[in-house]
């Protein structure tokens, strides 16, 4: 008698776990639905008056000038693309040499300092990131190629990959700290050197953690804004070089948002939408390319 | 097997930064809350960032006189401040340029200060004078090299501010151009952005409010102000209206204006705060 009603009492108790749990969950995924529609109802004045056409149509932008009012966000969109994949490009060789040097060579306090020191970059703001690229990669820029202006893609891709790399190197890391022991043993049992057991068992075991790291500081880079708006010289121009000045889709809201009046406010709100868009192509691109795999592996 | 852990550990990350984001917003709105004690009147006002500072400095003086009162000042620049107090959003907007006809007919415009607009360099820069010729040569690219008008051979690196600015609007006002005929190099939004982008950069030319760049060269920070058709940029020459390029800074109020900010804005138009103009290097108004 008595255990039955502990135990009714347990699922009871389960079932209330269960809801708030399923709650929460419900919360964190709805607020991404919530921040579209709101970027929806924003930008539905210029989506409703067509505009949407000229954002892909016009060659530039130039919102505020009276006399040729243009709306072309495509060198923005080339801009923000560009940057994140620069910076993304810099920090994952550098996050994942680094993760397997903390997992696979460091003495374990040096891996403990490691660690603690890219928590600490995670939390240094964005602003002070972007003042840092500013004052020192900025001058840099400008020694290496004196013609040009400084504020730059590469000033911004260099800011972005340091702001960035301790995700890539955490997740790599942690991805690397999930490989079966048995599996490295294994390797070791097959008389593989250490560099041959982390190229060829330790890494691809980790593939699937490591490209979710770099995902997700993809979405980060692509995001941010405080950084960029301070380095990247904000011309909404598609580069021909890594010291050309190029102008992300975010550094647009940031700088224009705070001063714009209605119609241009609703173009804004579009320019941000454009960019969720496009991050969710990229999401869903990694997960439909997972889920391949996945199967492709599962079957065998 | 590995990658689920490794998911889990990046899931986790992400949630504990979204948890304090969270727990940082509510402890913002607890503070905002206990600020609204009873019979205490709150006074808003919206707009120009470069009045804010000014603003802000003489709601502090006023709200020790009038302990009843409580006065937020918010920047966003002199459209927001129109928007805001033309909507009811604030009760009173800052705007630091003259009103246009078309929205001189719902608000209306108190000067509290004036304020002058400069072209600045790098200290090293040998330019020390470009007239409006020269100006209008260089922003629109006629003038691509420093040595054509007068300085070392090296590249012009024009810095202009983001669309809204009322400094653009000033600037580009007393060059005659549109912001379509100007080719930059960087855009960027605030005064010391501009100011940094001239440090960090020894090619670059901007432009700035005078306020701004006098208290920033005084401080030690390796930037000139640039003579322009002869006339010296200073506060005594916007004060006697020789330097050509110079704007009010205006607090405007739309026709449902409270008592209590009413009062408010009689005091900031009074000598009261002409200290305090002077302090943020304006130029006080009779």
């Amino acid at each position: 008698m008595t255990s039955s009603k502990s135990t009714t009492l347990s699922r009871s108790l389960d079932r209330v776990f269960r809801g708030v749990l399923g709650l929460l969950a419900a919360v964190s995924g709805g607020m991404v639905l919530l921040i579209v529609s709101y970027l929806v109802t924003g930008a539905w004045p210029a989506i409703e008056a067509g505009r949407l056409a000229a954002f892909f149509t016009d060659e530039r932008w130039q919102p505020g000038s009276a006399r040729d009012p243009q709306f072309g966000v495509v060198s923005m969109l080339v801009g923000s693309l560009l940057v994140t994949l620069l910076a993304v490009g810099l920090a994952t060789p550098v996050g994942v040499a680094s993760a397997v040097f903390h997992r696979f060579y460091a003495p374990p306090v040096l891996e403990r300092w490691n660690r603690r020191m890219l928590e600490l970059l995670i939390g240094v703001p964005a602003v002070v990131f972007g003042f840092w690229g500013l004052m020192t990669v900025v001058p840099l820029i400008v020694r290496l190629a004196p013609e040009t202006p400084g504020q730059s893609l590469l000033a911004g891709g260099i800011v972005l990959a340091l702001m960035i790399l301790p995700i890539v190197t955490l997740t790599t890391q942690a991805a690397l700290q999930a490989v079966p022991r048995a599996q490295l043993l294994a390797a070791a049992g097959l008389g593989l050197g250490r560099a041959r057991t982390i190229w060829a068992v330790a890494l691809p075991a980790a593939r699937g953690g490591i490209g979710a790291g770099v995902l997700l500081s993809l979405a980060r880079a692509i995001g941010e804004t405080m950084a960029v708006v301070l380095v990247c010289g904000n011309i909404p121009q598609i580069p021909d070089s890594l010291f050309d000045p190029i102008r992300p889709v975010t550094s647009t809201i940031a700088l224009e948002m705070g001063y714009a009046t209605a119609s241009h406010k609703a173009l804004l709100f579009c320019a941000g939408l454009v960019l969720v868009l496009f991050t969710a192509v990229f999401v869903g691109w990694h997960s439909f390319r997972r889920q391949m795999a996945d199967t492709g592996t599962g079957g065998a | 097997m590995g990658n689920d852990f490794s998911m889990n550990s990046v899931f986790s990350f992400a949630v504990s930064r979204k948890y304090w984001v969270l727990l940082g917003g509510f402890s913002l709105s607890l503070a905002s809350c206990s600020k609204r004690e009873a019979g205490v009147e709150t006074i808003t006002l919206t707009g120009s960032s470069t009045v804010a500072p000014l603003v802000a400095d003489a709601a502090k003086r006023y709200e020790e006189s009038h302990p009843a009162v409580r006065i937020e000042v918010q920047s966003g620049g002199s459209s927001r401040g129109l928007a805001d107090a033309g909507s009811g959003v604030a009760d009173l907007g800052m705007v630091s340029r003259a009103l246009t006809l078309e929205e001189a007919k719902t608000l209306k415009a108190h000067r509290i200060a004036a304020d002058g607009v400069c072209v600045i360099l790098h200290k090293d820069n040998p330019v020390a004078e470009l007239n409006r010729q020269q100006l209008i040569d260089i922003y629109t690219k006629k003038a691509v090299n420093w040595s054509t008008v007068g300085g070392a051979d090296a590249p012009i690196v024009v810095a202009n501010k983001a669309e809204g600015r009322s400094t653009l609007e000033v600037f580009l006002h007393f060059l005659g151009l549109d912001n379509a005929d100007v080719k930059a190099d960087v855009v960027v939004g605030e005064n010391l952005h501009v100011i940094n982008s001239v440090v960090s950069n020894p090619n670059t030319v901007g432009y700035v409010s005078i306020g701004t760049a006098a208290s920033e060269a005084k401080n030690g920070t390796p930037i000139k102000l640039v003579i322009t058709e002869g006339i010296t940029p200073s506060m005594e020459t916007v004060a006697d209206g020789t330097f050509p390029i110079t704007r009010p800074l205006n607090v405007v109020e739309d026709a449902q204006t409270s008592a209590a900010a009413a009062a408010f804005l009689q005091f900031l138009t009074s000598p009261a705060i002409h200290d305090l103009v002077e302090k943020h290097y304006f130029v006080p108004v009779p």
